[in-house]
């Protein structure tokens, strides 16, 4: 394989994970402010669905991009209603809004389906285009991938270095605490949880308008994707840059199951395609063993220069959620 | 009392008069009759008898999830796991059946020992993922959803690799069994095996007695209210979280080895059939209350079956039946909400 080929395979993952990267931001930014939003896989099918639909009838794929945003955002706005105002399992309504939305896309998109439609072309930036390696790798991307990588820093500063950002985060730690220092939590809940739901619901349209253009219907190949985003979320400890590592890692190994198809006869095409998904339970397992209460007693055990060194490993690798995650909040 | 009883089921009829509303929207906003829809789900479901025992026939394996699913949310546990306990029982059942096909024993030892390693296969599955959880800290929604994914692709692997049809390798599984291998059918066409919706309505039964008049049933509903209290109280919380996971895994092991023996007799790559996923909507309707998730299973049935015929007839997606469900499942968790912040108001404070 030469350089160049590799470059664009580079390229493309970078492409392939911006869809992820945008549903990781947004169900970073939602679980911040406490609320779990589980409609992810289902979410992303009718964004997609929707989007591809939008730009279709209206040959606009700024508008198709909207909708997707404003379907995430409505779905998002639905399961805020549920578990803040009406106090419902953040899990439960999340889930059969995962499935609900799931078949709204399979049956509203059944006009859609198959046909061609606008897809968003490749935006090359004008003189860094031309440096060696990192002009083909990251200035030769569609406006989306762009986007995705600002996303990622933007949320980081919004996060760790702003005033709003601290009270997101006092929001889902400790709601108590952010009450009483004048934060209305049920109110910013609201508007993180929406939000979310709007950024991660661009990942829909970033799907049928660009990376895998069109709708397909179930054969779409993006079922599966929304669970690996909110794994993704665990994985990346609730901190975008993590996130974003954990995005490349996982479009890096579809990639390479690609790549390695033909160096593995023995191994049929459709094992090699879900091979990333049980990966993922691998490193889930890495970043939560070290909150089980038996690897700290059976450390304890350990000679005192390794048992510091695996423990330190072990911290490294750990990721905690925000305290009150998934509670809702009264003021009393 | 009497006043809340009717406000409750005012409340869950304005539940179902709001799913229908906005799955008649959905049908309107897709140009689609709606009228002419619902009828051709009901004809499809129970239109003539073959259409009545294909309801039947898709009511054992959601029966059977069911039951399982309401003994891991008894111990508090979202085990969305089940997709690929029910694909592993499967597998168990395949590969036993593939090695004793050949064996000259007794069809009838065969097929029960088939079942039995399916159980085995669906336990084991379950119990990873409850390792997991207990000894991993990994969430049993995630660790599940990931164990979901190996179970697929191991499924596929197999009827892909070592277990391909001679030939070339297809889609549509593997190579069927022998007829004398599959569990005895009502008729000769028909897929309705008496003998597994025995097993399925034995399986409700059972799992209701065990919530509602055991012992064990009670200390799981311990530790599904408060693990940590329960832990006090002296109940081994983690022991009983990795029985039930184990009971769950039994049950849907059960139905993936019903799909094989009696529906399929072959092992397909989705045999699942999403039932798993059906399933915890059944239960959530239903309340996790084993009386109810029975009735509640039959009409789910019905509404898949009867869906089939959509595309043919209207030319639409037979995911509306999901469609319906769902909004069910949302109004009836949204308005449980309404009653509830409405009982809340009414109390002093």
């Amino acid at each position: 394989m030469t350089l160049e080929i590799a470059l664009v395979g580079l390229a493309g993952v970078l492409t392939s994970a911006a869809p992820i990267l945008f549903g990781v931001i947004g169900e970073t930014i939602s679980e911040r402010a406490g609320v779990t939003n589980l409609s992810m896989n289902g979410k992303i099918l009718l964004c997609a669905m929707g989007g591809f639909a939008v730009a279709l009838a209206t040959r606009s794929i700024l508008l198709g991009f909207l909708a997707g945003a404003a379907i995430g955002g409505l779905v998002a706005l639905l399961l805020a209603f549920a578990s803040i105002t009406l106090r419902q399992s953040q899990v439960a309504v999340g889930f059969v809004l995962t499935l609900l939305c799931r078949d709204l896309s399979y049956f509203l998109g059944n006009p859609v389906m198959g046909t061609t439609g606008p897809s968003l072309s490749m935006l090359s930036i004008p003189f860094f285009q031309d440096i060696p390696v990192l002009g083909l790798l990251f200035f030769r991307q569609d406006v989306m991938t762009y986007l995705s990588f600002i996303l990622v820093a933007a949320a980081w500063v919004f996060i760790f270095r702003t005033r709003p950002g601290l009270m997101l985060r006092g929001i889902g730690e400790r709601p108590a605490a952010a009450y009483v220092r004048g934060a209305n939590v049920n109110r910013l809940r609201y508007l993180y949880t929406v939000a979310g739901g709007a950024i991660a619901g661009l990942a829909g349209p970033i799907y049928s308008l660009s990376v895998k253009a069109g709708w397909k219907g179930t054969i779409s190949g993006l079922d599966g994707i929304g669970w690996i985003v909110l794994a993704i979320t665990i994985f990346g400890g609730w901190n975008p840059f993590r996130a974003a590592f954990g995005a490349y890692l996982f479009s890096l190994l579809q990639w390479l199951g690609l790549v390695l198809q033909p160096a593995l006869p023995g191994v049929p095409s459709q094992v090699l395609q879900v091979a990333p998904f049980p990966l993922m339970i691998l490193t889930l397992l890495f970043v939560n063993i070290g909150n089980a209460e038996w690897v700290e007693r059976s450390l304890s055990r350990l000679p005192e220069p390794v048992r510091r060194r695996v423990a330190r490993a072990l911290r490294a690798l750990k990721a905690t959620p925000p305290a009150a995650l998934g509670t809702p909040f009264t003021k009393e | 009392m009497a006043k809340t009883r009717s406000s409750n089921a005012l409340l869950q009829g304005a539940a179902i008069v709001l799913a229908v509303l906005l799955t008649t929207l959905v049908l309107l906003a897709a140009k689609a009759p709606p009228f002419a829809a619902y009828a051709n789900i009901v004809l499809g479901a129970v239109g003539s008898w073959d259409v009545a025992a294909n309801v039947l026939v898709s009511w054992v394996p959601l029966l059977l999830v069911t039951a399982g699913l309401l003994i891991t949310f008894t111990a508090g546990l979202w085990n969305i796991g089940i997709e690929g306990q029910i694909t592993l029982g499967a597998i168990f059942t395949t590969w036993m059946l593939r090695g004793l096909q050949a064996s000259g024993l007794d069809p009838s030892l065969i097929i029960s020992m088939s079942i039995l390693a399916g159980m085995a296969g669906g336990a084991l599955w379950a119990l990873l993922a409850g390792a997991l959880k207990t000894f991993g800290g990994v969430n049993e929604i995630f660790g599940g959803l990931g164990l979901n994914f190996v179970a697929s692709a191991l499924n596929l692997w197999l009827i892909f690799g070592p277990w391909k049809r001679p030939g070339v390798a297809s889609m549509s599984g593997t190579v069927p069994f022998a007829p004398s291998l599959w569990l005895p059918t009502l008729t000769e066409q028909s897929r309705l095996s008496p003998s597994a919706l025995v097993i399925a309505l034995l399986a409700i039964v059972l799992v209701y007695l065990l919530l509602k008049g055991t012992y064990f049933g009670l200390r799981l509903k311990a530790v599904g209210k408060n693990p940590n209290s329960a832990y006090l109280l002296g109940v081994p919380t983690w022991q009983h979280m990795m029985i039930s996971f184990a009971l769950c895994g039994i049950f849907a092991g059960l139905a993936g080895a019903v799909q094989v023996t009696s529906v399929y007799h072959r092992l397909i790559p989705s045999i699942s059939s999403g039932y798993g996923y059906l399933g915890l909507m059944v239960a959530m309707l239903a309340g996790f209350n084993a009386a109810v998730a029975a009735p509640v299973a039959l009409f789910f049935a019905a509404l898949n079956v009867g869906s089939i015929q959509l595309p043919i007839v209207l030319r639409q997606d037979s995911s509306l039946a999901g469609v319906l469900q769902g909004t069910l499942v949302l109004f009836v968790l949204l308005m449980q909400g309404v009653r509830e912040r409405l009982a809340g108001k009414g109390l002093p404070q």
